[in-house]
């Protein structure tokens, strides 16, 4: 449902300030959104500042910088630091974006950092995504056929077919775009949301997989698909270039060409 | 710690304003516009049946500065409405979606609607032989 406003318990309170570091050459101060379940407060922007000329390149860098040397509570998820695994998509300077291909540079002034838009937060930048991938689960995402492939032999695709699935195999299921769309903010008991309508396009247009119809019967529904308006904040988002937007398009032509 | 106490993180108050989200939104809301703008065209056929002095009661109201103002907002959201809905059927072949090609799509319709709504006015103000 539409609700402009954020509930009374997730409204945001200007937090800490924690002490810059003395003799920063390049200080850069940081907006962190934090909220933990065990005080009982509500949530608070803390400030913090780093000296760039001590710290690496990326967002992520700073926020772990912070993490180590002025404040071990804080909270998120990270990994390969490469943007291969998804893990620290959170929101920064206003958009959603990976925070270790994030450069410090792109962000004028202070740098904002909250967790991705409109999901329940489990600890400060760490949003609760179980919703979106039981979302994932129920679209089926792996290759499903009745028929079996020539003994000893892959299932062939022509050079051509294989194409069609550049630009959604790279997709690392961060949910970048997801979290950015109006539409899946309003609507994500019911509407799929970008990601995982990519996700779902990847397995439509694969060659070797059978399931097409099945697939598209599942995705005719007034919500799970048709909640796409064409409002292209998941394309403009995508950390790894992806057009979500393009692929929710396809499927809809799909659902026109089958007809 | 129950999982329903989990605060909502902020979405509309941090996320930065995007072109084509601000469009999307415009549409949406000519769109209703255009429906109470219907309504209006409806007094004004009624009052038309009705007779002269009802007729001439609703022809006052929207010569007045606020219907003209009013006229003007339903002129520009019928011409908003009508460029961002070629835009959409352009969507629906499955092409334009690249954000380069998406913001210039959006730029040409915001100047399009803008430029047609003075061109039927000034159409207007001319066939009326007041400019």
């Amino acid at each position: 449902m539409v609700e402009f406003s954020l509930p009374k318990n997730s409204k945001v309170r200007e937090g800490k300030t924690w002490p810059a570091t003395d003799g920063a050459k390049r200080p850069k101060s940081f907006r962190v959104y934090r909220w933990n379940g065990d005080d009982g407060e509500t949530p608070q922007v803390d400030t913090y500042t780093v000296d760039l000329d001590d710290c690496g390149p990326m967002v992520l860098d700073a926020i772990i910088k912070i993490k180590n040397e002025i404040d071990p509570t804080l909270t998120f998820r990270r990994s390969c630091r490469e943007g291969v695994c998804g893990s620290c998509a959170m929101n920064v300077d206003g958009t959603n974006t990976l925070a270790c291909t994030k450069f410090l540079d792109e962000v004028k002034g202070e740098v904002k950092v909250y967790p991705l838009p409109h999901m329940p937060v489990v600890k400060d930048l760490v949003p609760d995504l179980t919703q979106a991938y039981a979302q994932y689960r129920s679209i089926e995402p792996w290759l499903k056929s009745d028929s079996q492939p020539t003994p000893g032999k892959e299932r062939l695709q022509s050079p051509e077919e294989r194409e069609k699935l550049d630009g959604m195999w790279e997709c690392i299921l961060c949910f970048c775009c997801t979290t950015a769309c109006p539409s899946y903010w309003w609507n994500s008991d019911r509407y799929l949301g970008p990601a995982v309508l990519l996700q779902a396009n990847r397995w439509i247009q694969d060659s070797r997989d059978e399931a097409t119809g099945e697939r598209l019967d599942e995705l005719e529904d007034p919500f799970r698909l048709y909640r796409c308006h064409t409002i292209m904040n998941c394309t403009k988002t995508c950390p790894k270039g992806l057009n979500p937007a393009k692929a929710i398009a396809d499927i809809k032509l799909a659902m026109v060409e089958r007809r | 710690m129950a999982a329903n106490n989990r605060p909502l993180s902020p979405h509309l108050q941090v996320y930065k304003p995007q072109l084509t989200t601000f469009m999307s939104i415009t549409h949406r809301a000519t769109g209703i516009a255009l429906a109470v703008g219907t309504l209006m065209l409806v007094c004004w056929l009624i009052a038309a049946a009705t007779g002269e002095s009802a007729f001439n009661e609703v022809q006052a109201f929207l010569g007045s500065i606020i219907g003209r103002l009013l006229l003007l907002g339903w002129s520009f959201a019928l011409f908003y409405h009508m460029c961002n809905g070629l835009r959409h059927l352009f969507w629906d072949t499955g092409k334009g979606f690249e954000i380069e090609t998406a913001y210039m799509t959006g730029r040409v319709v915001i100047a399009a609607s803008i430029l047609l709504t003075i061109g039927a006015w000034l159409w207007g103000y001319a066939a009326m032989g007041a400019i």
